[in-house]
């Protein structure tokens, strides 16, 4: 297979590694996943080889190293074409790849066979103490590591867009990255004060996935919409800026909904309920917008898979991050929720839907090309379709689960004002619940290896482009 | 291309975007610094021992966000433990963390992270100065 002929600039095969890396780490994810929903029924399963703490820092950092894994293969492949130039270093992506790689799993594996309090005082955290807390459990030389790595990468794109054409993907994109890295600097900060140190860690995570990561998912969607419908770039990019403007200027003061009950004062209760009940807006715009480039579409992309794939994050990120962000998002509600299984919910929901999804619907599109295609079989595209839909309906059975026991848990636990039930008494009602999430993230794992199966079933590839119209060559 | 007359132009919609932010990534920063200037009084920072830090330290370096949550943010595991002072006292917390694990069959398993008296009384420490921070009367009861 001659990819040259497929793919418009050579060096966006580089993204290749990276979108294997990333489908290896979150076949890992998942593994996990379903131990931790094990975990929460038979209390013991894997006790004391793998705690619930061990299993759940590997699960959680799997999910964020692959989506970095997967963000940057989308970089590499969007950003030449965008910038109609090659990559201004191939050997420093293949470096840097190999580099993030060794990291991630030298620290997972650090995570499963070492007590915690041994790694870190073997990778130096009595030098700088950043270790021990959510998300960002990773060693001192790991955080480093990330750091070293984003900026070689931010420095490979930002080249390439600099010394060619600059359009509204590419730079939306770059905004986006610039900024995860700049806010994962963050995470270097932790101060004595427990407040603080809660304060300054959302600047990582609600400033990421409430942020930054939005540009991102945006420009990933709109490069995606632009090529399989052939719709006027300048129509989408007012979108585009139009749906990124709607995320900050809601997300920015938005994160006050993580300082209600944390030791801040009570006025960004007031800040965090107002700003943040409107963070469905962009998500909301998206799906419109995505509905409606598809209905104006020019032309017939033989990747149709890819369009499910965009029109599906679209809904589940709206569903996800909107509608379940927005349900325990006002503060006297999330006075009963907060920190509870209606917190899981959203929180699965909204990664899947956003950012899983966003991720491979670029894979979707990619990943054919750098395998010398236009689009995969027939057959191979209904077998990625019917992938979509197991997966989504798994991870909607997760949820509903998780809802249902989040609600009973605020019935039992967190409403009465005396003689409420114990946690742990709780957790003991909530079972019929997270057997049925079991179910669904099983069904979830199935649509997994039928999503991996994908890539391998045969059938005639679609290799030429017929072109439609004049216009998709100026796209 | 598509622009032939006045109305939403792309350029207004990437004004709109570099206004709004910076607008209100300003307004944000000001808040934070208004904010960080209540933090010492809300959280009884002069409270800030050397003995809550150690706990603190203790708190990290095991891991234990990742069955617990405090002030209700880590993992859903395991109970809240913000104001399990007020709930059990500083020599139960002692004694709980220094049985574990239970070996119940079938039930939630805690490890046993073998800490010595100091580091039980630290950990006990930062415990007791997070139940006393200001946190507009979250949880809702004692059992958080």
């Amino acid at each position: 297979m001659n990819t040259q002929q497929v793919l418009k600039y050579r060096s966006q095969a580089v993204a290749k590694p990276y979108f294997i890396a990333a489908m290896l780490l979150f076949a890992g994810q998942i593994v996990f996943g379903i131990s931790l929903g094990l975990q929460y029924v038979i209390g013991d399963f894997l006790f004391p080889y793998i705690p619930f703490n061990v299993a759940r820092m590997v699960h959680t950092n799997l999910l964020i190293v692959w989506l970095l894994f997967g963000f940057m293969g989308a970089a590499y492949y969007i950003v030449p074409e965008e910038s109609e130039t090659e990559l201004w270093s191939p050997k420093l992506a293949k470096a840097l790849f190999w580099i993030f790689l060794a990291a991630g799993v030298l620290t997972i594996v650090g995570y499963l066979t070492l007590p915690y309090a041994k790694l870190a005082e073997l990778t130096g955290n009595d030098l700088l103490q950043t270790m021990g807390r959510e998300f960002l459990e990773q060693p001192l030389p790991t955080k480093i590591g990330i750091v070293v790595v984003a900026l070689g990468f931010l420095l490979n794109v930002s080249m390439t867009v600099l010394k060619g054409r600059k359009t509204s993907v590419s730079v939306v994109l770059l905004m986006g990255l610039w900024g995860l890295a700049i806010f994962f600097l963050f995470s270097f900060v932790n101060p004595h004060n427990l407040v603080r140190d809660k304060m300054y860690w959302w600047f990582v995570v609600h400033l990421w996935v409430e942020g930054v990561w939005e540009l991102i998912l945006g420009a990933l969607l709109a490069y995606v919409l632009v090529k399989t419908t052939g719709v006027d770039r300048e129509v989408i990019d007012k979108w585009l800026y139009v749906i990124i403007a709607f995320a900050l200027m809601t997300g920015i003061l938005g994160t006050g909904h993580h300082f209600y009950f944390i030791g801040l004062p009570g006025y960004w209760q007031w800040i965090g309920s107002i700003f943040s009940a409107m963070e469905p807006i962009p998500f909301f715009m998206m799906t419109v917008f995505a509905f409606n480039m598809v209905q104006r579409r020019r032309r017939e992309h033989p990747n149709q898979a890819a369009v499910l794939w965009a029109l599906g994050t679209a809904v589940m990120g709206f569903l996800g991050a909107g509608l379940w962000g927005f349900i325990h998002t006002l503060s006297p509600v999330n006075y009963y929720t907060h920190g509870s299984q209606v917190t899981a919910a959203h929180g699965h929901l909204a990664f899947y839907g956003a950012y899983v999804l966003v991720v491979i619907t670029l894979i979707s599109y990619a990943m054919p090309t750098l395998r010398g295609r236009i689009a995969n079989s027939q057959r191979a595209q209904a077998v990625e379709m019917w992938s979509f839909w197991i997966m989504s309906i798994g991870m909607g059975v997760m949820v509903l689960a998780l809802t249902g026991a989040g609600i009973l848990q605020v019935w039992l636990q967190r409403l009465p004002t005396e003689g409420a039930m114990s946690f742990m008494s709780t957790q003991d009602q909530l079972r019929f619940f997270y057997w049925v999430r079991i179910a669904g993230g099983v069904t979830f794992l199935l649509g997994q290896f039928t999503y991996f199966a994908s890539f391998f079933v045969g059938g005639e590839p679609v290799k030429t482009d017929t072109v439609t119209s004049a216009k998709l060559a100026q796209a | 291309m598509s622009q032939v007359r006045g109305g939403f132009t792309k350029q207004m919609a990437r004004n709109m975007f570099y206004g709004g932010t910076v607008f209100f990534a300003l307004l944000f920063a000001a808040l934070v610094f208004h904010t960080e200037r209540r933090i010492p009084q809300r959280s009884n920072a002069s409270a800030i021992t050397p003995q809550v830090i150690a706990g603190k330290k203790i708190w990290e370096t095991r891991n234990c966000i990742g069955c617990h949550t405090l002030l209700g943010e880590g993992a859903y595991f395991a109970p809240e433990l913000g104001n399990v002072y007020q709930r059990r006292g500083g020599e139960f917390i002692k004694a709980w963390i220094q049985a574990q694990p239970t070996h119940i069959p079938g039930r939630r398993q805690m490890p046993q992270f073998d800490l010595t008296e100091q580091q039980l009384d630290d950990l006990v420490q930062f415990l007791k100065w997070t139940g006393e921070i200001n946190t507009e009367k979250w949880p809702p009861n004692i059992e958080g």
